[in-house]
């Protein structure tokens, strides 16, 4: 396949909040600002733009992308939404790289927003639809259910207890205290403070669940000959990959996330791994639940399956570890506006590889990170592998 | 972030702000409603729970016997040959036991939802559904249940037509 080098050069982001008083124009056209600030680009050196953003019915707002466009710098530009849920943060990014990496562009502006806050009394209530109107709906759903089963799935799956899922979110919280963006971090958190808090759906507890919020990431992606010329410190984008699984998701086998597997496996692939866990020094897989950093480093191949908690108890995946997993404190420290956080992550491994992460960077100068999404119902792995 | 960038925008609200009312607050009854077709296979799978049966479909190609039925095969990419009839008994593949609607507020006894592998269909085909009559300390995965009805005159072709399963 013939293909261009895609990096990325530059990278913004605003603080994710519980509720902005900004509009989600204006935390887009932020967080675009200052990634082009970042890297002294200008809107008219941009070829085409790509946005992210989550269910309109958060903002009540339908066609979001086009309502949102302004603050997105798409004036008079090629323009497109992608929308995968959850997935949508790193997918905007595939998107933006097969804009540039076909040759169509020499570069894109990736911007992902979500204001989830506007939607009352809960933005649960938009979700709920994600659920099969005629054999699900009916039942009066809670869109907790779906992760509580999951979750239940896979500690049953390999014996796990509350304590070994836990043990992320107090590293992640912890993680989130040193960013400077970040809406839940805790340095004095414990196990204990996730094992007591209030219990919303078995297994799910409060401070398993990463908060909703609202907030907006950019970064700039060039071609080769245009990236050298903006930055001494190109990322590159050196493999990309999605998959989804079957929407019949009780058919499924909820302990193990297939569809991670063939995204990371299509993206090591392109990148040329072949032994995902010792040429990949950094990650940031998805999550929004403690349980769902420990499948997705399984999905990822960067922990056999089961072995997730373990390597976290282990102290692997902290900051100083071998693997330090999450260092930007994920979505359970940073917080979760849904698209907008998929990007976050995009976005600190561009900061980790260029030794900008400041206080959160992870030591030894890595190399090579991956970043990982999910969503739709649950069935979507999206993928980017970054490496300097 | 990046070690270069001193200020991050973004204004937090704060709880006050929102109960002061200095928040920009509309209420909408959005007019949407919808009207569905079942189609096919959910079509008749709808009109056998409302005479008391719980039904699938076989796909030839992978042999998968799956509920809820479908006229074609996701993974063979063909269409499904033959309807099957279950028992309507199962086991509980995983539960929750949920505490909160879903608006976040408390329930003193918990809803358990439940994914069920239905008998008579192939391994790993469940259904979601409610788990009923029975103690939540007591609900395990892997726990035997049965679909409790209502009465025939009470049917009206829908999952709820199962009231819940309980265990066997
Ligand atoms: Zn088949």
């Amino acid at each position: 396949m013939s293909k261009r080098r895609v990096a990325i050069v530059g990278a913004g982001m605003t603080k994710f909040v519980r509720r902005a008083q900004e509009t989600g124009k204006e935390l887009a056209f932020q967080a675009s600002k200052m990634a082009l600030d970042s890297c002294e680009l200008t809107l008219d050196d941009i070829g085409a733009v790509c946005l992210g953003t989550a269910p309109d019915a958060f903002d009540g707002v339908h066609m979001k992308a086009e309502y949102l466009s302004d603050g997105a710098g798409a004036l008079g530009k090629p323009y497109m939404r992608s929308y995968v849920g959850g997935g949508t943060g790193v997918f905007a990014v595939i998107q933006g790289w097969y804009h540039v990496a076909s040759g169509l562009f020499d570069t894109c502006l990736v911007v992902c927003e979500e204001k989830m806050s506007s939607c009352q009394p809960h933005p649960q209530g938009a979700f709920l639809t994600i659920f099969d109107h005629t054999t699900e709906r009916a039942l009066g759903p809670n869109l907790l259910w779906i992760f509580a089963l999951e979750m239940n799935a896979y500690m049953t799956r390999y014996g796990l207890d509350k304590r070994d899922i836990a043990l992320v979110s107090v590293k992640n919280k912890r993680n989130a205290a040193d960013h400077p963006c970040a809406l839940l971090g805790d340095p004095n958190i414990t196990v204990e403070d996730v094992l007591n808090s209030e219990v919303l759906a078995w297994p799910v507890q409060r401070l398993d669940v990463s908060p909703i919020s609202d907030g907006a990431v950019a970064i700039v992606l060039a071609a080769d000959h245009v990236a050298r010329r903006v930055t001494d410190k190109p990322v590159w984008i050196e493999g990309v990959g999605w998959s989804l699984d079957t929407a019949y998701w009780t058919n499924r086998d909820l302990s193990y996330p297939t569809y991670v597997e063939e995204a990371a496996r299509m993206a090591y692939k392109m990148a040329g791994i072949t032994e995902p866990r010792k040429q990949i020094h950094i990650a940031e897989p998805y999550d929004p639940f403690d349980y769902k950093e420990l499948h997705h480093l399984e999905g990822l191949l960067l922990a056999d399956k089961g072995e997730a908690p373990r390597l976290t108890a282990d102290g692997v995946t902290q900051r100083t570890g071998d693997l330090p997993v999450c260092p930007s404190g994920g979505l359970l420290g940073v917080g979760n506006p849904i698209a907008a956080a998929g990007l976050m992550k995009v976005a600190e491994i561009f900061w980790q590889l260029r030794g900008e992460a400041g206080a959160r960077q992870v030591p030894g100068n890595p190399k090579r990170g991956v970043a990982q999404a999910w969503g739709d119902l649950m069935q979507v792995g999206t993928v980017v592998v970054l490496g300097v | 972030m990046t070690v270069n960038i001193k200020e991050f925008p973004g204004t937090p609200l704060s709880e006050k702000d929102f109960q002061k009312g200095r928040i920009l607050f509309t209420e909408w009854v959005p007019k949407a409603h919808y009207a569905w077709d079942a189609g096919v296979a959910i079509g008749r799978y709808l009109a056998e729970l409302k005479a008391g049966h719980l039904i699938g479909r076989q796909c030839w190609g992978c042999r998968r016997v799956m509920i809820p039925p479908r006229m074609f095969c996701e993974h063979c990419f063909r269409p499904t040959d033959e309807w099957v009839y279950f028992q309507d008994t199962g086991t509980v593949r995983t539960f929750s036991l949920c505490y909160v609607t879903w608006d976040m507020r408390e329930l003193t006894e918990p809803q358990i939802p439940a994914v069920i592998e239905i008998d008579g269909a192939s391994k790993g085909m469940g259904i979601l559904h409610l788990l009923g009559e029975v103690d939540p300390k007591a609900v395990h995965i892997g726990m035997r249940v049965k679909a409790v009805w209502k009465p025939a005159e009470e049917r009206e072709g829908a999952i709820t037509d199962i009231r819940h399963f309980k265990p066997l």
